[in-house]
């Protein structure tokens, strides 16, 4: 029971699974390595396999490996599981298993790892076979007690029947026995129109306990006799700790210890974080700031700018020859473009909880890689992998932040210096904008050549600027390579293809890694080349004389999908019908994360400058709707942050270090700036792709379309509270 | 010492006058419903009502509240999530991770008490608490739901 968070329907609360989970871990010696055997022995909850079990009473638990942030990938995979099982949607309730379960069990969960909008496109198949295999042992079992072939039996909503009695058990009564049988050697999946629960916007599982306080996060965790901590690293990427004055703070109230963790960083441990903190910002440090001390925005802008004109890159998609093709066009188009590093601003900042002994580690944390978390405990404690686990909590957001289990090694290290204790680190935002790994930062130079019809015969973008793999996953480039910087712009695949035909193409990139580190941000690249790709189409119309949606209807002969939905929007937000006085629209579209989606915005720019975005009129086809009405929260989220970052969010450099270190520097968008969304669905039916993060990419390019046809004014580059767009 | 008014019980906090009142309640009265965000007043994730009042409680000291004071927490707006904010946030399916939602509901809450029939604008002017997930348009459609308006 202790290495698993459950939330069973009925009973168990969120809170007794803390407690549950606290008391087993104050009698750790007991052994924590048993959590379903022991837990459902106990409990008489028969395991039919890795993905169901099913309670006497009927309750059927899915179990999820990805990780639960907000996005309502939880409720979609357990739709999956339970549309096969042929479950009764009402008796589902789900649990996570541990990551140290799953290494244990040969990786019978597969993948943890909760980013790249990846958890229902890539999980979707085995699942949906879990609750499929799951089935066939029930009905199976059924059959066996009657003395009847199973093939006279059908199973709905969590009953068997043999058909030709109407005899009926449910699935609680035959559970153990179904637990027994041999697993089937082969499943067949239910066609796409045969679904009843996936597809249906049911209600999410995890909704409750968010509405009244109980929903604990990492940050709420409490362990009997639990220290806490306050963290500080070097804000200086690179740089480490020189000194620092314990004495000075150890007789503070509740204040137990301070102790340098890793090179770089030195916390403070006491009764409460509140006292940890005050001690911690009473502590004098002096830091070794290294060799970037004198890093700073424009050395970095400098450093991108000499990528631009380079000899050496790295080309993501070529066809013909670009440089020659505009050499010898008509009309001749350029602009440079950028976008600025960015922090993820998780709602909850960077957590975690150790509980280490010589004997063993565990740990408590919202992580969106279970596995990963495991790896870093592992690491830190110095202890085999058999005696480490990861409780995984929910994560009051992730965004791609809470892929990286930096506070998770460092939660280990602190709770090493109390053996036997458990302690947990919590973040201040302060740290967590100063530590952060950040949206890569690059600009773009967009050459394009025009014929003297107006059609675009030539187009080179030489992207200049930081390498995401290059900072996190260096094994991972190709020759080096980095084949994510062309995310959206590829010739093919789930991150691709682009979408126009251009006769002569090349996009290249000329790598340049600042100091400053680089993580996955949710839409990661896709992010910075939609604006490149789709504000520039929009110039390159403007030169051409052509409407921009007509511009781009010549390039998308070849591409309906993506035509599909930028035509949606186009319909949707009235694209050639007069706009409202004072009111101007802008389009932009992209394919990325396996999903098509488009953005249409209407904006208006006062005389002073303020930008105002009316509506939006959003778009996404992809490929499969689980949870329509989750699928749409997540696209509203998508302008949310998409917008925030457009409008406000830019991370400057000075001395080597962030300067932002709280939403008074680092705003978010707020209520009232937020516009309406409309949420347009176009599912073709015939792949599977992401919906957590495609969206977000042209949230920003719609508006600044918008923008030039409101005043004028191209603005190129972000955040737009950078732009001076005051009328004369 | 301090003694608190919370959810209509008193509690005793052993706790600095200094102390946020914040971190009394999450650490003290082990109330953790009641986010940390910012610690400056910029987020509202430490939203709680003072007499009805929506206080960022990370900005105000426990010397700054005294006994006579009526402190509402997420935990006590209601005994069964049955206050009209909640009801409309699960008709409505308004968190995405949560973690801002105790401030929401707080912030709304004490709107609705004030302006039981709140225009747009008077959504926006109070409203000001910061959501990374993205529930701005819900969380004003739940608010007219529970408004009726
Ligand atoms: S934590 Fe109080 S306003 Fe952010
Ligand atoms: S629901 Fe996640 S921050 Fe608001």
């Amino acid at each position: 029971m202790n290495a698993i968070v459950r939330n069973a329907p009925f009973s168990l609360s969120r809170r007794s699974i803390l407690k549950g989970a606290a008391a087993s871990a104050g009698a750790f010696t007991l052994g924590f390595a048993v959590p379903f055997s022991e837990a459902e022995a106990q409990a008489g909850t028969p395991e039919i396999n890795a993905w169901v079990v099913i309670h006497p009473d009927d309750r059927i638990i899915v179990r999820i490996a990805r990780s639960e942030m907000g996005q309502g990938t939880l409720t979609g995979l357990a739709q999956l599981v339970a549309e096969e099982l042929e479950a009764d949607w009402s008796k589902v309730g789900w649990e996570y298993p541990t990551p140290g379960e799953n290494l244990k069990r040969n990786r019978v969960w597969r993948n943890f790892s909760t980013g790249g909008s990846r958890g229902i496109r890539e999980s979707h198949q085995y699942v949906r076979e879990g609750g499929a295999a799951a089935r066939i042992m029930l009905v199976q079992a059924a059959a066996n007690a009657w003395n009847v072939p199973a093939s006279e039996c059908r199973a709905a909503k969590s009953v068997i029947t043999h058909t030709p009695t109407g005899r009926s058990v449910t699935y609680g009564q035959v559970a153990s026995a179904a637990a027994k049988l041999e697993p089937p050697k082969e499943v067949v999946l239910k066609p796409a129109k045969d679904w009843t629960i996936v597809g249906q916007s049911v209600k999410r599982l995890d909704t409750a306990d968010k509405l009244n306080g109980k929903q604990v996060y990492g940050a709420d965790i409490r362990l009997p006799g639990m220290l806490n901590a306050a963290i500080k690293a070097c804000p200086v990427f690179g740089g480490k700790v020189a000194s620092f004055d314990a004495a000075k703070v150890t007789g503070m109230r509740g204040v137990k210890k301070v102790v340098q963790i890793g090179p770089n960083a030195v916390a403070v441990i006491a009764e409460t974080w509140w006292q940890a903190k005050t001690a911690l910002d009473a502590l004098p440090i002096t830091w070794d700031n290294g060799p970037n001390v004198n890093a700073s925005s424009e050395t970095i802008a400098a450093m991108l700018h000499s990528g631009l004109e380079a000899e050496q890159a790295f080309e993501g998609n070529k066809a013909g020859d670009a440089r020659a093709a505009i050499a010898g066009a008509a009309k001749k188009v350029e602009a440079t473009y950028s976008y600025p590093f960015q922090n993820h601003a998780c709602m909850e900042p960077m957590n975690a909880t150790a509980l280490w002994t010589p004997q063993k580690c565990e740990v408590w944390c919202p992580t969106q890689n279970g596995e990963s978390a495991l790896a870093a405990a592992i690491e830190a404690s110095g202890l085999p992998a058999a005696q480490c686990d990861v409780h995984k909590v929910h994560l009051g957001g992730g965004f791609g932040r809470r892929g990286r289990s930096d506070y998770v090694t460092q939660a280990v290290l602190i709770a090493k210096e109390m053996p036997g204790i458990p302690v947990k680190l919590l973040w201040s935002r302060e740290e967590d904008m100063l530590q952060g790994t950040y949206h890569p930062i690059t600009t773009a130079r967009m050459v394009g050549g025009l014929d003297k019809d107006g059609n675009l015969v030539g187009l080179h973008m030489r992207i200049s600027g930081q390498s995401i793999l290059a900072g996190v996953n260096p094994q991972a480039l190709q020759n080096g390579r980095d084949p994510v910087v062309f995310q959206g712009l590829n010739p093919g695949g789930q991150e691709g293809p682009f979408g126009y035909g251009i006769p002569n193409l090349l996009i290249d990139h000329a790598m340049r890694n600042p100091h400053v580190p680089p993580g996955f941000w949710r839409g990661v690249n896709l992010n910075q080349n939609a604006i490149y790709v789709e504000c520039f189409m929009d110039e390159l119309a403007h030169a051409a004389g052509i409407d921009p949606l007509e511009f781009r209807r010549k390039l998308m002969k070849n591409a309906p999908k993506h035509l599909a939905v930028l035509e949606a929007v186009a319909k949707g937000i009235g694209w050639g019908a007069p706009a409202q006085p004072g009111t101007a629209k802008g389009l932009a579209q992209i394919m990325g994360f396996g999903s098509y989606v488009a953005a249409a915005a209407e904006v208006s720019v006062s005389n002073a400058g303020e930008i105002k975005v009316h509506r939006i009129v959003a778009a996404t086809n992809p490929g499969h709707v689980v949870n329509p009405d989750q699928v749409a929260a997540q696209v509203e989220g998508s302008f949310v942050y998409g917008l925030s970052a457009a409008f406000h969010q830019e991370c400057t450099v000075k001395g080597g270090r962030i300067v932002e270190e709280n939403f008074d520097t680092y705003p978010a968008l707020r209520m009232a700036e937020m516009p309406k969304v409309e949420s347009i669905l176009l599912p073709s039916g015939d792949f599977w792709g992401g919906v957590g993060e495609p969206t977000i990419a042209v949230a920003a390019p719609a508006v600044m379309n918008a923008i030039f046809a409101a005043t004028g004014k191209r603005v190129r580059s972000l955040p737009l509270k950078n732009a001076d767009l005051r009328r004369a | 010492m301090a003694r608190l008014n919370v959810n209509g019980r008193v509690v005793e906090i052993d706790a600095p006058a200094d102390t946020p009142l914040l971190w009394a309640l999450r650490e003290q009265a082990g109330l953790t419903g009641t986010k940390y965000g910012c610690g400056i007043a910029q987020c509202g994730a430490c939203t709680v009502h003072i007499d009805g009042e929506a206080v960022r409680s990370c900005s105000i000291t426990l010397e700054g509240v005294s006994e006579n004071q009526k402190i509402v927490t997420i935990e006590g707006l209601s005994p069964d999530s049955s206050h009209p904010i909640q009801k409309a946030w699960l008709q409505l399916e308004v968190p995405q991770c949560g973690y801002c939602q105790s401030g929401m509901i707080m912030a709304a809450a004490a709107l609705l008490a004030k302006t039981p029939k709140p225009t747009d604008a008077q959504i926006d002017e109070a409203m000001t608490n910061i959501c990374r997930c993205g529930t701005y348009n819900r969380v004003r459609a739940g608010i007219k739901l529970a408004a009726g308006v």
